[in-house]
C-alpha cells in the first residue's frame, strides 16, 4: 500500500507490548499482593516512620520504596492500591462502555423514537456540571467504592454514547447495511451482526480510555477524601498523605505519583494499539 | 524545445522496494495536449502529482529528473522548488466537490493564489477572476463569485476551478481526471471548454485519465502506463488508427463503444496482462538496485 | 406469462432538507414522478440517466429498499409496494440487488466466504457454505478465497464477490445498480461477460442500471431512459440506437466520447 502502513503497524506494536506488559505486571502484582507485598500496608511502627528508599542512607532492609510518616510500607501500599485501583477500572470501564456503547449503537443506527430519546437524555446531562453530580452523589450514597463506580458510570456513559452514535450513524449510510436489508436481515440483527464489529474498535479505544479516567476519579476522590475509608491504600490516599510531607519525604508522593502517571498511559496507548490489531484493513 | 521533460524517472515507496514509476520518459511542449492514460494503479496521476511536487510523504523519487522550462526540479531547494512550480504551473484537480473550501466564498479562492503568492494587488486579482468567469461562460459572474460552493452545481464548480488553473497564465497544466465525476453531458462540455481554454492561452496540458475516448477528444499525443512504466508514446491519430503495444490494443478494444457493441468492451486476454507483466520485471531486473 | 414486475404510476416524494425553514418540516421534493413501465420475464432493462434522473432510486423501490410514496409496484402479482419488513423478508430471496461500491456494500470485517453465506443462512439454506462456495466458483473466484477479506481483493474481484452473493439465493430477478462504473475498461469487460452469462444461464431477469450508454447497449434487450424523474424513452435497445425519439436520449449518445479522433463532436 501507498501510506506506510507498515511503519504505523511498527510503532503501534511497540506501544501495545510496553503498556501491555506494565499494565499485566501491575495486574499479576495486585492480585498476589497478600502474597509479594513485603510489609503489612496497615502496619504503622512510629519508629520507622519517614524511611528512606533502598538506595539512599539511612533505608531500612525490607521497605524498598520507604515508608510514610506513620511508617507504613510505600511499596506495599502501592500493590494494595492497585487491587483498588484495577477493581474500579475494570468494573466501571466496563459498566460505562455497556451501558453508553449500547445506547449509543441503538440512537445511532436505529434512529427514529429511540434516537430522539436518547440524544435528549445525552443532552440533559451533559447540562450537569460532572464534579458537582459526583460529589454530591457520594454525598447521597456515603462514600465507598461502590459510590465511586457508579458516579464514574453516571457520569461518564454519555462519552460512549455520543461518540458510538455519531459512528453508527455513519455505519448505517454504507450499502452493506443495505445488502442486509436485501438479504432480509432484521434491524436488530443487522446492528449486531454487521454494524457492532465495524464499531469495535471505537468502543476499545474509548473503553481503555475509560479505565485510565475510572483510575483517576478513584485518585482524585480518594485525594478530596470521599473514596473508600482513609485506612485502606489507595494511590490517591498516599497522594493526599504524601503531600504534607513533601520536603522531608518526597518518596511517599512521588511513588504513587509515577504508578498512577504509567497506568493511565499505558490504558491509552493499550486502547491505540488493540484498535490498529482490531482493524482487518490495517492488520 | 519541450516545456517538460521528464528523463527516467523512478520513485518508490519510501524504505520499501514497492516500485511506483519505473524510469518514466515523457515531454509536452509548449501548447501540446499530452494524455496520460492507464489503469488504476499505472502510476499516472503520481507522475502529475511528481511534476506539481505535491507527491504523498510516503513516497520518494530515487531517480531521473523533471526539467520544467529548463531548469531541473530536483537541483532546487526546497523553496525555490515551490517557487516555480507555483509560478509556471497549476492543477485541474479531479473531484470538483472537495476542490473548492466549503466555508469559503468562491472569490477569494480564485484570487488567494494571485495576491498571496504573485503579489497582485487585490483589486486587480478580482477584475481577472470576473473576467475569467466570462471565459468559462458562467452567466452571472459577479453573484457565482459571492457564493459559497454548495449553492453550485458540480458542473459550474468545475468551471470555477478551471478558471482559477488558468488564472496565473500557468505554461502548463495538469488535469487529473478532472471529468470522472461528471454526467456525460455536462463533460462533454467541460472537455470543450479545456480545450477552447488551453488553445486561447497556448498552456501545456497534461491530462491524465483512463477514458480513451476522452484522449481521443483533447489530446494530441498521449502515454500509455502499465505498473508504473510507459508502455507505448505516441500520437493520437497513429495511435487509434494502430496501437503499437498489444497492451494499449487490448485496451482499446476494451473501451466501450456503443456504435461497435460486436467490437467493444472485450476483455484484455490474460496472456496480453501476462506479457506486460513479464515487460515490467525483465526492465526491472536490468535496472535493478538502480 | 405475466410481467415479473409491473409499475404503475410509481411516486417517491422526499423531504429536501436543503430548503428546511427553521422552524417546521421541510418541503418535499419529488424524485420519482409517476412511473409506469413493467419488466418481463427473462429481460435485460437497461435504465439510464444523468445524476439527478432518479435511477438509483427506482432501484432501491424496486428491491423495496425504499417504499414508495405513491402508486404501486407488482412484483409476480403479488403488491409489494407498501409491505413491512416482516412481510417481505420471504420475498427478499427473490429480488436481489448487486452495489456500485463493493468497498461500501461489503463489510470490511467479514470474511467472503461469510459475506456470501449469511444471506443464505438467514434464508434456511441446508448447507450455505458449501453454496457459497459453489456461487464463488459460478463467478470464476477460486474457493480459497472464502477466506479472505474485501480488501485483499481487486476491483473486479471484489464485484465478482457481489454478484456471488445475489447469484447464491437463486433469486428470479438481480438489480444491478452501477456495479461496472468504478472499474478499470479490462475488468468492466469481464464482469459485464460474465453477468451476461449468469443471466443467461440461471435464467435469470435483470434491471441494469447505468450511466454509460455504450454499457447498456452492449448488455440489455430494452432500455428505460429517465430524465429529472420521469421516463422519456422505453423502447428496445436497438430502437433507442438506431433513432433516438427524446432529445434527452440523443444528447446523451451525442456527448459519449468514443475512442476515434474522427468523431464528429459538436
Amino acid at each position: 500500500m501507498l501510506d506506510g502502513r507498515s511503519l504505523i503497524k511498527r510503532r503501534a506494536g511497540a506501544r501495545l507490548w510496553l503498556a501491555g506488559l506494565w499494565l499485566g505486571g501491575l495486574f499479576a502484582a495486585a492480585l498476589a499482593a497478600p502474597l509479594i507485598a513485603p510489609q503489612d500496608p496497615l502496619a504503622q511502627d512510629l519508629f520507622l516512620g519517614r524511611m528512606p528508599p533502598f538506595w539512599m542512607a539511612g533505608a531500612e532492609p525490607g521497605y524498598y520504596l520507604g515508608t510514610d510518616s506513620l511508617g507504613r510500607d510505600v511499596l506495599s501500599r502501592i500493590l494494595y492500591g492497585a487491587r483498588i485501583a484495577f477493581l474500579v477500572a475494570i468494573v466501571a470501564g466496563s459498566l460505562t462502555c455497556l451501558i453508553g456503547a449500547g445506547l449509543g449503537l441503538a440512537a445511532g443506527f436505529l434512529r427514529g423514537w429511540v434516537d430522539l430519546a436518547v440524544s435528549r437524555l445525552i443532552d440533559i446531562w451533559m447540562a450537569f456540571p460532572p464534579v458537582l453530580f459526583a460529589i454530591l452523589l457520594i454525598a447521597v450514597m456515603g462514600p465507598g467504592l461502590f459510590s465511586i463506580i457508579l458516579a464514574i458510570v453516571v457520569i461518564d456513559w454519555t462519552r460512549f454514547a455520543r461518540v458510538v452514535r455519531a459512528e453508527a450513524m455513519a455505519q448505517g449510510a454504507m450499502d452493506y447495511v443495505a445488502s442486509a436489508e436485501v438479504a432480509g436481515r432484521s434491524r436488530l440483527s443487522t446492528m449486531i451482526v454487521e454494524i457492532l464489529p465495524n464499531v469495535l474498535p471505537t468502543i476499545v479505544v474509548l473503553l481503555t480510555l475509560e479505565m485510565g479516567i475510572a483510575v483517576i476519579v478513584e485518585a482524585i476522590l480518594s485525594f478530596v477524601n470521599l473514596s473508600v475509608s482513609t485506612d485502606d491504600p489507595t494511590w490517591g490516599g498516599m497522594i493526599a498523605e504524601g503531600r504534607t510531607s513533601i520536603h522531608q519525604a518526597w518518596w511517599v508522593i512521588v511513588f504513587p505519583l509515577i504508578t498512577l502517571f504509567l497506568t493511565v498511559l499505558s490504558f491509552s496507548q493499550l486502547g491505540e494499539g488493540l484498535k490498529d490489531r482490531f482493524d482487518p484493513v490495517l492488520r | 524545445m519541450s516545456f517538460l521533460t521528464l528523463e527516467g524517472l523512478s520513485a518508490r515507496l519510501k524504505g520499501t522496494d514497492h516500485r511506483l514509476l519505473r524510469k518514466v520518459s515523457l515531454s509536452v511542449a509548449a501548447g501540446e495536449v499530452r494524455g496520460l492514460v492507464g489503469e488504476s494503479g499505472a502510476g499516472k496521476s503520481m507522475i502529475g502529482k511528481a511534476i506539481l511536487g505535491i507527491l504523498p510523504r510516503s513516497v520518494e523519487i530515487v531517480a531521473g529528473s523533471i526539467v520544467l522550462d529548463g531548469v531541473d526540479l530536483q537541483s532546487l531547494s526546497p523553496r525555490e522548488r515551490r517557487r516555480k512550480i507555483g509560478a509556471s504551473c497549476a492543477l485541474i484537480p479531479q473531484d470538483p466537490l472537495t476542490a473548492l473550501n466549503p466555508s469559503r466564498r468562491i472569490a477569494p479562492q480564485i484570487t488567494d493564489r494571485l495576491v498571496d503568492i504573485l503579489g497582485w494587488e487585490r483589486k486587480r486579482a478580482e477584475d481577472r477572476a470576473l473576467e475569467l468567469l466570462g471565459e468559462v461562460h458562467i452567466a452571472e459572474p459577479e453573484r457565482v463569485l459571492r457564493s459559497y460552493p454548495h449553492e453550485l452545481s458540480g458542473g459550474m464548480r468545475q468551471r470555477i476551478l478551471i478558471a482559477s488553473a488558468f488564472a496565473a497564465e500557468p505554461k502548463l497544466i495538469v488535469a487529473d481526471e478532472p471529468t470522472t465525476a461528471l454526467d456525460v453531458t455536462v463533460q462533454k462540455q467541460i472537455l470543450k471548454l479545456i480545450g477552447e481554454m488551453q488553445r486561447r492561452h497556448g498552456t501545456a496540458l497534461l491530462f491524465v485519465t483512463h477514458d480513451l475516448g476522452v484522449v481521443s477528444k483533447v489530446c494530441q499525443t498521449l502515454s500509455v502506463l502499465y505498473g508504473g512504466m510507459v508502455v507505448e508514446d505516441s500520437d493520437v491519430r497513429s495511435f487509434f488508427a494502430a496501437p503499437g503495444h498489444a497492451y494499449s490494443r487490448a485496451l482499446l478494444a476494451a473501451s466501450p463503444k456503443y456504435t461497435d457493441p460486436d467490437g467493444s468492451l472485450t476483455p484484455v486476454p490474460d496472456a496480453v496482462i501476462e506479457a506486460v507483466r513479464q515487460e515490467v520485471a525483465a526492465a526491472d531486473r536490468t535496472w535493478s538496485h538502480g | 406469462m405475466a410481467d415479473l414486475y409491473e409499475l404503475t404510476d410509481v411516486r417517491l416524494a422526499l423531504p429536501d432538507m436543503t430548503r428546511k425553514p427553521f422552524l417546521g418540516a421541510a418541503p418535499r421534493t419529488e424524485i420519482l414522478k409517476g412511473l409506469s413501465f413493467s419488466i418481463g420475464r427473462g429481460e435485460i432493462l437497461g435504465i439510464v440517466g444523468g445524476s439527478g434522473s432518479g435511477k438509483s432510486t427506482l432501484g432501491r423501490c424496486l428491491v423495496r429498499l425504499l417504499e414508495p410514496t405513491g402508486g404501486q409496484i407488482r412484483f409476480d402479482g403479488v403488491d409489494i409496494t407498501h409491505l413491512d419488513a416482516s412481510q417481505l423478508r420471504p420475498l427478499r430471496r427473490r429480488f436481489q440487488m448487486i452495489f456500485q461500491d463493493p468497498m461500501s456494500s461489503l463489510n470490511p470485517r467479514h470474511k467472503v466466504g461469510q459475506l456470501i453465506s449469511a444471506p443464505l443462512r438467514l434464508h434456511g439454506a441446508h448447507q450455505p457454505d458449501r453454496e457459497a462456495v459453489l456461487a464463488l466458483e459460478q463467478v470464476g473466484l477460486p474457493r480459497s478465497f472464502a477466506d479472505r477479506y474485501p480488501h485483499e481483493l481487486s476491483g473486479g474481484q471484489r464485484q465478482r464477490v457481489g454478484i456471488a452473493r445475489a447469484i447464491a439465493l437463486k433469486p428470479e430477478f438481480i438489480l444491478a445498480d452501477e456495479i461496472v462504473s468504478g472499474l478499470d475498461v479490462s475488468s468492466q469487460a469481464q464482469v459485464l461477460n460474465l453477468l451476461a452469462e449468469l443471466v443467461r444461464d440461471l435464467g435469470l431477469t435483470l434491471a441494469f442500471i447505468s450511466h454509460d450508454l455504450s454499457v447498456i447497449r452492449r448488455l440489455c434487450s430494452r432500455v428505460l431512459v429517465l430524465y429529472k424523474g420521469e421516463i422519456v424513452e422505453n423502447a428496445a435497445t436497438a430502437d433507442v440506437f438506431a433513432a433516438p425519439k427524446a432529445d434527452y436520449t440523443r444528447a446523451l449518445l451525442d456527448a459519449i466520447p468514443l475512442p476515434d479522433p474522427d468523431q464528429v463532436w459538436a
